[in-house]
């Protein structure tokens, strides 16, 4: 356990992937099973016992320390696990017996099959025989709020990295896997078979586009390639097969693998043809295609209502087929695929599932036209709901990942505006000494004039050579410092002015501005611009109005 | 303005607050006619150690150990005050109608703790302390007194601080880990840097170790005074990549700025006790904390005011009010002492003047 708690210990304060795969792939590589195998699963969220409430947690202090004491410390650290943690005092038993820390299978092994009752004297005893570091893991477990920043691909491509293996390949039988993954840490130490998934349903790893570029052109051939819509959903992979006993079972993935079914219990009946779709998640009223933020408010929800279900209805459309029945179609090239994608989209002939139609054009041209005016190209009344075009190769197989010039997406234009830079903060990591986070305003009619009021934040967008550009500008034009955040000039004739694109506004409460902008980032930087030229609040409102009414 | 204290010659029933009294410049010894560690420019001033938070320049004597009277010169210059005296641990000297005696207090070279005894009562003002090993430096001495005065730099239960070796070993393991990184430790340039080298040193690492500039003075006085820290660079003019798999030392200010950008890819380390609490290290953007304090932590505190023996205990500069709660729970009469001034060094510590240095 203590081990685990320095590997937890050292990824919290890590910000580089690379540098965290390496943590994590050595933790691997030192530790045995199955003490790894449970790691493995508590990274990726796939350890399932009854958690701790933090109300135990505070009795349990309350009987080893002074309440006052207790109080102070919490107020300093501000986190309950790790106050607790810290202050924790060894019973004078605990102390001079020195029995072992407690391994991270013991840990597992005992929560899965511990009764309520049982469980506060049994997290004393552990208490009392971890070291700091360790009493905050287990904390942290028990109550289950890790949060360190990992995902559990991060932690999948760690284990892939054990063996030289693909994390794709471990994606793919990852869902007929348990912990602690004996088999798995067997095949990629080459000690054993590669394990066989098993499961009826299994996520496939998903292909990826490569964003295309004026100068792309040049050098492909329209006749080569297919276009589509790019809807403007979530990405998502419908799959459904049988069991040993002939039962369909049906899943939703999202683009990472996760298991998203229970989100979307809606859509499961019409999963009844074994087979993988490669498709777009949308809310359809009335046969029209909604915008990304009425979907938004489907997403991450703890409970689907039935009322939820009913005023947001699910929606798939499908643009690709991975299997269909026993078959594994990702060999075969695209327009093979698209042609049995469309058998089978007409064979399930259901009302939640349809498919998004190809985009006919014979040149460039007439594609740069279609993905300029949706609407008269075939989109119709969905054309709203479209951001840009795909354009996938004939003969590309399904490949995982981005490989190269197989797939491109072509957005439509993003928003742009010209906002004002007025708050800086130091990044992250690699950036820790770079102001490289920055928050920016656009002008209103304030009390006295004109002011600048912060409309959002972005910290992407520029090259290595412009973040060096705005930091110095910060550093020679900061009014004031807040701690990490520096003031910077913004008047009329003095100050930076940011060209940010951004996808969508919607509005927002939280902001003083009233409005929040989706995927924002630094497009250009206008040097040559006076800030009193910047955009006005009154032109985002007009943006904004023009959302509204595509959602109406 | 120089302060004076003093006029008080003879009275019966000495309370306590009769010898020492907070007063506006620091503490002062009106029957001594001297302040300790006095924050402004005083008459006579006797001082504990070397941090530029206790020994300022400007006063008209100082009595100090020898080693602390070399620091202030290195930092202030040569006429960093009126005239100077110097002391060693054991020596008593009398000052007015009170005998001053010098004892180690364990916290950086030089460092002590200062009793003042008149009459038949004691009182130890300990200045900064620690009760933990340290290589470079002598180590802290109990003295059995009426009244201790102690620093709550760490004076809350959630601070324990653990042995520094397994620390320096969580650097070198660091190090064995990312051998293409450069790792930047940053580290008080006075005391906390010196450890952590010995420390390394001790550790078996013997590769050389770089410096920033701003250490490089104070650590060629340690190793003036004997203390071995093997072989020393300064990180200026190194190329960058020949910085891969080194170690540096730096004032904490330093390994969030511009100035690291000479280095490939750095792991940011911090050596202080603030570190054993996330929040403290994520704020200063810390990738590696180690938690290695040159001050007492909880449990060196309420062990150490337990083991003087003193019915009657004043806490300085920290977390007051926990450290005083816990003497009251002990049967100990104890009071914060409101001094403006002191805090952590590394808090303290002048921002560098590289902003513009790209």
């Amino acid at each position: 356990m203590n081990r685990f708690a320095e590997l937890l210990d050292r990824l919290a304060y890590e910000p580089g992937r690379n540098n965290k795969l390496r943590l994590i792939t050595g933790y691997f590589r030192e530790v045995g099973d199955p003490d790894r195998g449970y790691a493995l699963a508590a990274l990726t969220g796939a350890l399932s016992f009854k958690h701790a409430k933090p109300a135990l947690i505070r009795d349990l202090i309350a009987s080893r320390t002074d309440e006052v004491l207790f109080g102070l410390s919490y107020d300093y650290v501000g986190d309950l696990s790790e106050t607790v943690a810290l202050m924790w005092p060894k019973t004078a038993l605990a102390a001079h017996n020195n029995p072992p820390p407690p391994t991270l299978t013991e840990v597992v092994a005992t929560l899965r099959t511990l009764g309520k009752t049982e469980l506060p004297k049994q997290l004393e005893r552990w208490l009392d025989e971890l070291d700091e570091t360790g009493r905050w893991a287990l904390l942290k477990l028990v109550t289950g709020a890790l949060r360190i920043g990992i995902s559990a691909r991060l932690a999948k491509t760690a284990a892939a990295a054990l063996g030289d293996k693909d994390p794709h390949e471990v994606e793919l039988i990852w869902p007929g896997l348990s912990p602690p993954y004996l088999d798995l840490f067997a095949w990629l130490e080459g000690r054993g078979e590669k394990p066989v998934n098993r499961d009826p349903a299994p996520f496939r790893p998903v292909m990826l586009a490569h964003a295309i570029e004026d100068t792309d052109f040049a050098t492909l051939d329209p006749a080569d390639y297919i276009a589509e819509w790019k809807w403007d959903g979530i990405r998502v992979q419908a799959v459904a097969g049988r069991d040993d006993r002939g039962q369909i079972t049906a899943r939703l993935y999202s683009r990472t693998g996760e298991d998203i079914t229970g989100s979307f219990p809606d859509l499961v009946p019409s999963l009844r043809l074994a087979g993988a779709i490669d498709g777009e998640l949308l809310i359809l009223r009335e046969g029209r295609v909604q915008s990304f933020n009425v979907l938004q408010q489907r997403l991450n929800r703890k409970i689907v209502s039935p009322k939820l279900i009913k005023e947001f209805p699910i929606h798939l459309r499908a643009y690709d087929l991975l299997g269909d029945d026993e078959n594994d179609l990702r060999e075969l090239p695209f327009a093979e695929r698209r042609e049995r994608l469309e058998t089978f989209i007409g064979k399930l002939d259901d009302p939640r599932i349809d498919l998004s139609p190809t985009v006919p054009f014979a040149s460039w041209d007439a594609l740069t036209a279609a993905r300029a005016d949706p609407a008269s190209a075939g989109a119709g009344d969905d054309a709203d709901a479209v951001e840009g075009v795909m354009l996938k190769r004939r003969d590309a197989p399904y490949l995982p990942g981005r490989p190269k010039g197989q797939w491109w997406k072509w957005k439509r234009d993003p928003h742009i505006i010209d906002a004002v830079l007025m708050y800086a903060q130091r990044g992250h990591g690699k950036r820790s000494s770079y102001y490289s986070d920055y928050t920016f305003g656009v002008w209103t009619e304030g009390d006295g004039g004109d002011e600048l009021v912060p409309v959002g934040k972005a910290y992407f967008g520029f090259t290595d050579e412009e973040l060096l550009q705005i930091d110095r500008f910060v550093r020679r034009n900061t009014t004031e410092k807040f701690g990490p955040v520096r003031h910077v000039v913004h008047e009329g004739d003095k100050g930076l002015v940011l060209e940010v694109a951004f996808e969508g506004l919607q509005r927002s409460p939280r902001h003083k501005s009233g409005v929040a902008m989706r995927f924002p980032r630094i497009s250009r930087l206008r040097w040559d611009k006076p800030p009193r030229e910047a955009d006005r609040l009154e032109t985002l409102e007009k943006m904004l109005k023009a959302e509204a009414e595509v959602e109406a | 303005m120089t302060r004076r204290c003093g006029g008080a010659t003879y009275i019966t029933g000495m309370r306590p607050q009769d010898i020492l009294l907070p007063a506006a410049a620091g503490l002062c010894c009106k029957p001594g006619g001297f302040h300790i560690d006095p924050v402004r420019p005083v008459e006579r001033a006797v001082i504990t150690h070397g941090h530029s938070d206790h020994a300022r320049a400007g006063h008209g004597a100082v009595l100090a150990t020898q080693e602390t009277l070399d620091m202030m010169r290195l930092r202030y210059g040569e006429n960093f005050a009126g005239s100077t005296q110097a002391i060693s641990y054991g020596e008593e000297i009398r000052l007015g109608d009170v005998t001053v005696k010098f004892h180690p207090a364990g916290h950086v070279l030089g460092s002590a703790q200062i009793a003042v005894t008149c009459k038949d009562t004691c009182i130890v003002a300990s200045g900064d302390y620690k009760d933990a090993f340290d290589p470079t430096c002598t180590s802290f001495e109990l003295v059995p007194c009426d009244v201790f005065i102690t620093e709550a730099t760490f004076g809350l239960p959630v601070f324990r601080h653990g042995d520094a070796s397994d620390e320096v070993k969580k650097l070198l393991a660091s190090v064995a880990l990312f051998p293409e990184r450069a790792h930047l430790v940053g580290a008080y340039s006075l005391g906390k840097a010196q450890r952590v080298i010995k420390l390394l040193r001790n550790a078996g690492y013997d590769a050389p170790i770089y410096l920033h500039g701003a250490m490089e003075k104070i650590t060629e006085y340690y190793q003036s005074r004997g203390i071995d820290l093997g072989e020393l660079r300064p990180v200026l003019g190194m190329k960058k990549a020949a910085l891969a798999g080194t170690i540096t030392l730096a004032p904490p200010s330093a390994t969030s700025d511009v100035w690291t950008r000479r280095f490939p890819d750095p792991v940011t380390a911090f050596a202080s006790g603030w570190m054993r609490v996330r929040a403290r290290a994520r704020q200063r953007g810390i990738e590696l904390p180690l938690v290695v304090s040159d001050h007492a932590d909880w449990d060196g505190l309420t062990a150490t005011i337990a083991a003087t023996g003193a019915g009657e205990i004043w806490v300085t500069h920290g977390q007051e009010d926990a450290l005083v709660h816990w003497c009251k729970s002990q049967g100990l009469r104890a009071q914060p002492l409101d001094l403006v001034g002191y805090g952590d060094e590394e808090e303290s510590e002048t921002p560098l003047q590289d902003e513009a240095e790209a």
